[in-house]
């Protein structure tokens, strides 16, 4: 009889696991199949739901599946260093050079970009408001040698947002280093969400790009204190990695990918995305903008073949 | 508290009007979860015995690394797993980077100590006597391991049950190796952590309550079977 008992369950888990099998098994495609594309993306495309909006598109054109991992810049620069993406969606110019140089990213196109804001407290202990984005990284760190309320929460791992973050504290002559062991400063280890979460509950400052706030900020307390410096621009990029090192990637959907974000129908939704929902567009499309923000006008036109 | 009680309310909304998104991912945990759980068991039950009867030097070492390796944390196996399933890997020709597939791998790797350990103490809990009894009455191999299983049943449940358990409450190998992607590898536990990420606590909280109705529906069902 016992004996049974084990079968039985055996078999009931195996009935679990048939029943839902249909979902597995379609999905179970191996990673880098011809009709699946997957793209290693920083956190903001993903949390304004621009990516649903564009992929849903793509999908409907091309007859295949879209998918993304929704990750730090850093990480998605790893992702496609080991082969293990078709193509990245990043912001940070350093890190992108790198890649491109190391022989990893091909065909860099621009297709947007947004500015970073300085978010804090409506009290701004350190009193930042009004004050361009050097003076305010400095007016932090003296508050924050004194004052205990203030507090500056950082993402820590090594995003595009975080980049740009270290890049504002050595252009205000200072040594990162020391900014980082600084007591007032908070390492989230987090994405924007996260980070922006935990900066409300801190009362803090933090660095965020407008997109992501866009989307959070009628959940939050915090308000944007420093803004519209010429720092604070941040230009997205969307390049294919290169076959020749990682033979197994999607290549054709990946080209495809990048012409169909730096066609003008795409360009048109980037620069009218979110105006239903929000009053105002989450992301600036790059095309047309080219002087702007100083990028060469065929990183945004020319098509990928 | 408010979002509390908003959880609550917004789970049982989300369980009785059968939401696609919820249905799509509980049925996905489920998937992925019983697999890891059934593939686990299956190696550790021969695995168990092995180890259980035989007397072989160094066996209490083994034992010991066993029982340690129930402290593994979630995600140093997802960091193991997803250095061996890259591409850049052993195994990246697999191809089980942010698949369903990795995620199974991974979430074995993590319960596999577990099940094999407590297989391996359901096993030498049997009395010595039936033990003796079941060698003197000239049992085969087979039928020696058949009825020490059908023995010690209870704790081998037991076993299936804490896997099952840490496998389906588990985020850290889910979204190291799955990487969270909507409608592809998001379960439970990675759009929790999502959601939380996102500041929607209510719908967390929904979500976890459904992971506990699950957890608490299989319960019931293999303490069904354990029961006839």
């Amino acid at each position: 009889m016992t004996g049974r008992t084990l079968t039985v369950l055996i078999a009931i888990i195996l009935g679990v696991v048939l029943i839902s099998s249909p979902v597995l098994a379609a999905e179970a495609l191996p990673e880098h199949s011809a009709d699946r594309l997957l793209i290693g993306t920083t956190t903001s495309l993903d949390a304004t739901g621009l990516l649903d909006v564009l992929s849903e598109k793509f999908e409907a054109d091309n007859g295949i599946d879209v998918q993304w991992v929704a990750v730090g810049t850093g990480q998605a620069i790893e992702y496609g260093r080991n082969c293990d993406v078709d193509i990245i969606m990043v912001h940070d110019r350093v890190a992108e050079d790198k890649f491109i140089d190391e022989g990893y990213g091909l065909d860099r196109r621009i297709f947007g970009y947004n500015y970073f804001l300085l978010v804090g407290p409506g009290s701004d202990p350190a009193q930042i408001s009004g004050l361009n984005a050097t003076e305010a990284f400095s007016a932090i760190n003296t508050a924050g040698e004194t004052d205990e309320s203030v507090v500056f929460v950082s993402r820590g791992d090594n995003s595009g947002t975080h980049s740009r973050e270290k890049l504002l504290w050595k252009g205000g002559g200072y040594d990162y280093a020391v900014i980082n062991a600084s007591p007032w400063y908070r390492e989230a280890g987090a994405g924007m969400g996260q980070t922006l979460t935990m900066t409300e509950e801190l009362q803090a400052y933090t660095l965020c790009d407008s997109s992501t706030w866009g989307a959070y900020e009628s959940e939050l307390t915090l308000i944007p204190l420093v803004e519209n410096d010429d720092r604070f621009l941040n230009i997205y990029a969307v390049m294919r990695i290169n076959p020749d090192l990682c033979p197994d990637v999607n290549a054709e959907m990946a080209k495809k990918w990048e012409n169909f974000m730096i066609s003008p129908e795409v360009q048109d939704i980037i620069g009218t995305y979110g105006i239903e929902e929000k009053g105002k567009a989450y992301f600036s499309p790059a095309l047309g903008n080219e002087e702007l923000i100083g990028v060469l006008v065929e990183e945004t036109t020319t098509p990928v073949v | 508290m408010n979002d509390l009680i908003t959880g609550i309310g917004i789970a049982f909304g989300l369980i009785l009007t059968a939401d696609p998104e919820v249905i799509d991912i509980t049925a996905r945990t489920l998937a992925i979860t019983c697999s890891s759980t059934l593939i686990s068991v299956v190696v550790a039950l021969p695995l168990g015995a092995a180890i259980a009867f035989r007397d072989f030097p160094g066996k209490r070492t083994v034992i010991s690394i066993i029982q340690t390796l129930y402290a593994l944390p979630t995600v140093v196996v997802g960091l193991l797993c997803f250095m061996v399933l890259s591409r850049s890997g052993p195994l990246g020709y697999l191809g089980w980077m942010f698949t369903p597939n990795g995620m199974i791998f991974g979430q074995t790797v993590l319960i596999l100590p577990i099940t094999a350990g407590l297989v391996i103490t359901a096993l030498q809990s049997v009395s010595p006597g039936i033990t003796d009894t079941i060698r003197s009455l000239g049992a085969s191999r087979l039928q020696f391991l058949r009825s020490h299983v059908r023995e010690a049943r209870f704790a081998i449940m037991a076993a299936v049950i804490v896997g099952f358990s840490r496998a389906i409450s588990e985020v850290g190998t889910a979204i190291m190796i799955g990487g969270n992607i909507k409608g592809h590898t998001r379960v439970l536990t990675t759009a929790i952590s999502l959601q939380t990420s996102m500041g929607n606590f209510s719908l967390s909280l929904a979500l976890g309550i459904i992971l506990l109705v699950i957890a608490l529906v299989i319960n019931l069902l293999l303490g069904l079977v354990q029961n006839r």
